[in-house]
């Protein structure tokens, strides 16, 4: 990773779950001027943590400042820079029910995901995959004229 | 185990926290402990006039003693008021523990009267903050303020507590250890790191000792000046870091940055090793950082990650409390070749000869350079020197002989005007057998001169040495370098009568206008056991000088005009 260049990257943060640690780390990022692109949280089974994704973009330079005044915070516990990383994103979206059914249905299920709900007008399919592919999934999608579509942000894993 | 209300624990935490003065102003939301604090006698508490002189007493106390300062203030207006308090402390990570009321936990949310979201608008300038949701949790919420406040990289921490957790009755029990797992500070260097650097300093032919005021924070002056004495380094001081190596030390160089003396600058400019000492590389120091130390490697000591690499690259990074890194590395430093760096002693001993920290002095008008190092005469290593914000602070860190860390206190990184006086009277009540000299403006020393009633009614006898420029003398200078002289909205000529101002709250003032009542004025006011205002009528148009221009580069300086120079290098 070149020092000046801007690439996207996803951190991963440990906190203690407790009030107000949301407003801690974004109010970090918005006073400091960092981008925050998607953010994901949600507790640890098992732990008095949460886990938080959070998909960013900025030089290295500014990811070692990210890092570094993440961990500052008390109730942080750990921050990772994910190098290996499995990521993946989760999508819902809603089409009407006019649209060619079995056209959504084989898209969906070729981005790991399948139909969820059909009710009378509408037909709502999830997908999961990685945010690139899930890209192409938004892409391939405006043929059957989405309602809606609603992305859930990246969550991590180091490998 | 004791049963009693939360204000009481409150006051418990303190005194076992063995804070002797509390700063306060009460209000409805904290009226409860207020309730307390008047039952109890571990400790006294000042009624300030206003919350901001509160948070600045208790941070005065705080730098002059090492110690953690405590001030009380109630919730909105009283909170807010005291926001000015945390970001001046934030800024210079100086250990505080705010406690403020808030309205009732019922209350929480609905906008009632004197509600306002401290935590919200704190977030930004302490180190941590706490709303408190149970009595349960106060105990431990209390002794971790204090832990947080003074370990790592110190910092101020705001405890708000709803009014009925105040009133609420509990078992109270104060914890003697603290255990937070996600908040572990590193003191000890990493010992490869520090060999690195080590081999470093014994190569380099041109190394500086650049301190800053993390050196005092760390409590670790003598382990600096040891390092110096022993390799015969030369020094650097931040303006945060002013008497750390004492004014009659051989190796100090000087102060650098924006007003630093030509020396100094010169020699973070033309150094192949930085050994940064808790500093931070801050703007008014670096100025044009591509510039800035240029043909140097650093090695960059300190206690918060996050200042490593922010602003520099940094080629021997140490994280860790500067007192302990230097106890490391000090025994491997032995038998370095002093003479190594004689000749790089001898350039920077002939840029200060060719460009002294100097000014004219006049018979006809005071200069105020010349105050300052008349008060140094007369009462030297005695004083602590607080200062407000302006051309006045700056004159007493170039001119002052400073002796000791701890000696100087000032507001360096938020620039707070109206910071000198309360903390003046903050470093009193700690010391008070010691003269206190708060030196400000004509600006400063109104924006928070309401203090004078305070230092009147409980008898803390600060001075308040006002050089009178009848301007808002910083700003002035600048617009007289980069403004063309337009000096908009920065003439003070509208004066207050100073002597009946400072009369009419119980304290004395003098007016003066010649060296020779100056000095019975000084002398006098040490005496007294009151409050003063000694008004000091200055030359008006006297500029701080040497100059780093903003964003300039630190070797291109604005100079005092001298017989040898017309003022360019
Ligand atoms: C609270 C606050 N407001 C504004 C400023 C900007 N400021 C910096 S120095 C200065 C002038 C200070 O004037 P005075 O106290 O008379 O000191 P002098 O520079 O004349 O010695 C001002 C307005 C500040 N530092 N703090």
């Amino acid at each position: 990773m070149q020092n000046n260049v801007n690439e996207r990257r996803v951190i991963s943060v440990i906190v203690k779950n407790e009030s107000s640690v949301l407003a801690r780390v974004t109010a970090l990022f918005a006073g400091r001027g960092y981008n925050i692109e998607s953010l994901t949280v949600a507790p640890i089974p098992n732990s008095d943590m949460s886990h938080m994704s959070i998909e960013t973009n900025g030089s290295a330079k500014v990811m070692e400042q990210i890092t570094k005044q993440l961990h500052k915070l008390i109730p942080v516990y750990k921050v990772i820079e994910h190098e290996e990383m499995i990521e993946k994103e989760m999508v819902l979206a809603k089409f009407p029910i006019a649209e060619n059914l079995s056209d959504i249905s084989v898209l969906s299920a070729a981005y790991n995901g399948g139909v969820v709900n059909v009710g009378k007008e509408m037909i709502i399919v999830m997908v999961a995959d990685e945010p690139k592919r899930i890209k192409h999934f938004i892409d391939a999608a405006q043929r059957y004229n989405p309602v809606e579509i609603i992305r859930g942000g990246v969550v991590a894993i180091e490998r | 185990m004791r049963q009693m209300s939360g204000a009481q624990m409150v006051c418990e935490a303190i005194i076992a926290e063995g804070v002797k003065t509390v700063f306060g102003y009460p209000g409805g939301a904290i009226m409860h402990v207020y309730d307390e604090i008047y039952k109890q006698k571990g400790f006294k508490h000042i009624l300030n006039r206003h919350e901001q002189a509160s948070v600045h007493a208790a941070d005065g106390y705080a730098r002059a003693t090492g110690e953690v300062g405590v001030a009380m203030v109630t919730s909105g207006p009283g909170f807010t008021n005291a926001v000015t308090g945390l970001a001046t402390a934030y800024m210079d990570s100086i250990p505080l523990v705010v406690i403020s009321g808030q309205v009732p936990t019922s209350l929480i949310g609905t906008d009632g009267f004197q509600e306002i979201d401290a935590v919200g608008i704190s977030r930004p300038c302490t180190k941590h903050n706490f709303l408190v949701r149970s009595l349960e949790e106060l105990p431990r919420i209390l002794k971790e303020a204090f832990y947080i406040a003074r370990s790592g990289r110190p910092g101020p921490v705001l405890v708000d507590i709803p009014k009925d957790i105040t009133v609420a009755i509990g078992m109270f029990e104060y914890p003697n250890r603290v255990e937070i797992p996600t908040y572990k500070p590193t003191y000890k260097g990493n010992a490869k790191q520090i060999e690195k650097a080590v081999r470093a300093i014994k190569d380099a032919k041109k190394p500086l000792l650049y301190i800053g005021g993390g050196v005092v924070l760390s409590n670790a002056y003598e382990e600096v000046r040891a390092l110096a004495e022993k390799t015969q380094i030369p020094v650097v001081e931040t303006l945060m870091a002013r008497g750390v190596m004492g004014a009659n030390s051989p190796l100090l160089i000087g102060m650098l940055g924006m007003h630093g003396s030509y020396a100094s600058n010169m020699a973070m400019s033309e150094t192949d090793l930085v050994i940064s000492l808790g500093a931070r590389f801050d703007d008014r120091v670096t100025g044009k950082l591509s510039e800035f130390a240029k043909y140097a490697d650093i090695i960059h000591v300190d206690i918060d990650a996050a200042n490593i690499g922010k602003l520099v690259d940094v080629d021997y990074p140490i994280v860790g409390d500067v007192k302990q890194v230097l106890e490391v590395m000090l025994p491997q430093l032995d038998g370095v070749e002093t003479e190594r760096y004689e000749a790089w002693r001898k350039i920077l001993r002939r840029y200060d000869e060719l460009h002294p920290l100097s000014y004219v002095d006049s018979n006809e008008v005071i200069k105020p350079q010349w105050v300052i190092e008349r008060v140094g005469e007369l009462v030297g290593k005695d004083a602590i020197i607080t200062s407000d914000v302006g051309q006045h602070q700056m004159w007493a860190a170039q001119h002052y002989p400073f002796d000791r860390p701890r000696q100087w206190i000032n507001s360096g990184g938020l620039g707070t005007m109206g910071f000198g006086f309360p903390a003046a009277m903050g470093a009193k009540m700690a010391f008070p057998d010691k003269t206190v000299i708060n030196v400000t403006g004509d600006g400063s020393i109104l924006m928070n001169m309401q203090e004078l009633v305070t230092a009147a009614e409980y008898k803390i006898p600060v001075i308040n040495l006002i050089l009178n420029n009848h301007f808002l003398g910083m700003v002035r200078q600048w617009q007289t370098f980069f403004y063309e002289k337009r000096y908009s909205e920065t003439d003070l000529s509208f004066q207050p009568n100073w002597k009946a101002l400072a009369e009419a709250c119980g304290g004395i003032g003098y007016d003066i206008t010649t060296k020779e009542e100056f000095d019975t004025a000084l002398k006098d006011a040490i005496k007294q056991d009151k409050v003063c205002f000694m008004n000091v009528a200055v030359d008006r148009f006297e500029d701080v000088l040497p100059m780093v221009p903003a964003g300039g580069a630190l070797f291109n300086m604005l100079l005092p005009k001298t017989e040898k120079s017309d003022g360019e290098a």
